[in-house]
């Protein structure tokens, strides 16, 4: 997420908004946006509903065996459709910014016919 | 005769025992996190030295010490190393399949959500004017 926020300028001239999404609470989301100085939300999702709808839902894999969300990410265009998503196959390997900016451009190209 | 510092018995296992610890560091930068050929570097060097050391240790065992703390050190760096490859290639492996997750193409599920101040935050509150990008994440909790 930090290299997100690094490339943060270059999705807000896109007219994009980053918003990340975990089962963390207001509180910690507030500690942990401000010591790492996230200009884009930190939305909770305490009970994992939202998690669970996008199906993200890693089981039993956070403290206590509780339920956290898995990496994913999403791409969705101004009408709410899904133009781009990065399931990883390892927990370690994230999507980076470069990856979501070329499906960005890549739907507004598709967008002109 | 006092017999040889085996230098090489040393260095390689603090390679191997720093290696282990370096993942914590290589894992902030996507080059080093994604595969970690740097971690594995310092495991492949620290195994050299070791083989080295004990190369020398038993063929040479009236002028090099550490044919005992030798052996030793080696079985504990390569347990490490066996510990590391089985996280990296298998535990961060186990992630789910996520098979019903929003497709392209197809509408993502309405939200919301409080932010850090508390203030709630919809998805159709993130998608004018071009959409938003959605980051799950595990979290600090």
């Amino acid at each position: 997420m930090r290299s997100f926020q690094n490339r943060l300028s270059d999705f807000t001239s896109r007219g994009v908004h980053v918003a990340a999404i975990s089962v963390d609470s207001v509180e910690i989301n507030r500690g942990h946006a401000q010591k790492m100085s996230f200009a884009f939300p930190l939305l909770s999702d305490a009970d994992a509903s939202v998690i669970r709808r996008y199906d993200v839902l890693h089981r039993g894999a956070g403290p206590k065996n509780t339920d956290i969300a898995r990496p994913a990410e999403f791409y969705v265009d101004a009408n709410g459709t899904v133009q781009w998503v990065n399931l990883t196959e390892n927990i370690a390997v994230r999507a980076r910014p470069e990856q979501a900016l070329n499906a960005i451009d890549a739907a507004k190209g598709g967008r002109r016919d | 005769m006092k017999r040889k510092w085996n230098w090489p018995i040393w260095i390689g296992f603090i390679i191997s025992v720093g290696g282990l610890f370096s993942y914590e560091f290589f894992a902030q930068f996507p080059i080093t996190r994604d595969f970690p050929w740097a971690t594995l570097s310092l495991f492949g060097i620290g195994t050299i030295l070791l083989l080295i050391g004990l190369f020398r240790a038993f063929g040479r065992p009236q002028v090099y010490r550490g044919r005992v703390f030798g052996s030793i050190f080696t079985a504990i760096a390569l347990l490490l190393f066996a510990f590391f490859a089985y996280e990296i290639f298998y535990v961060l492996r186990q992630v789910p399949l996520s098979t019903q997750a929003p497709r392209v193409g197809e509408k993502a599920p309405e939200f919301s959500l409080p932010d850090p101040n508390g203030k709630s935050v919809a998805l159709a509150d993130l998608l004018s004017p071009t959409g938003a990008v959605l980051i799950f994440y595990r979290g600090h909790w």
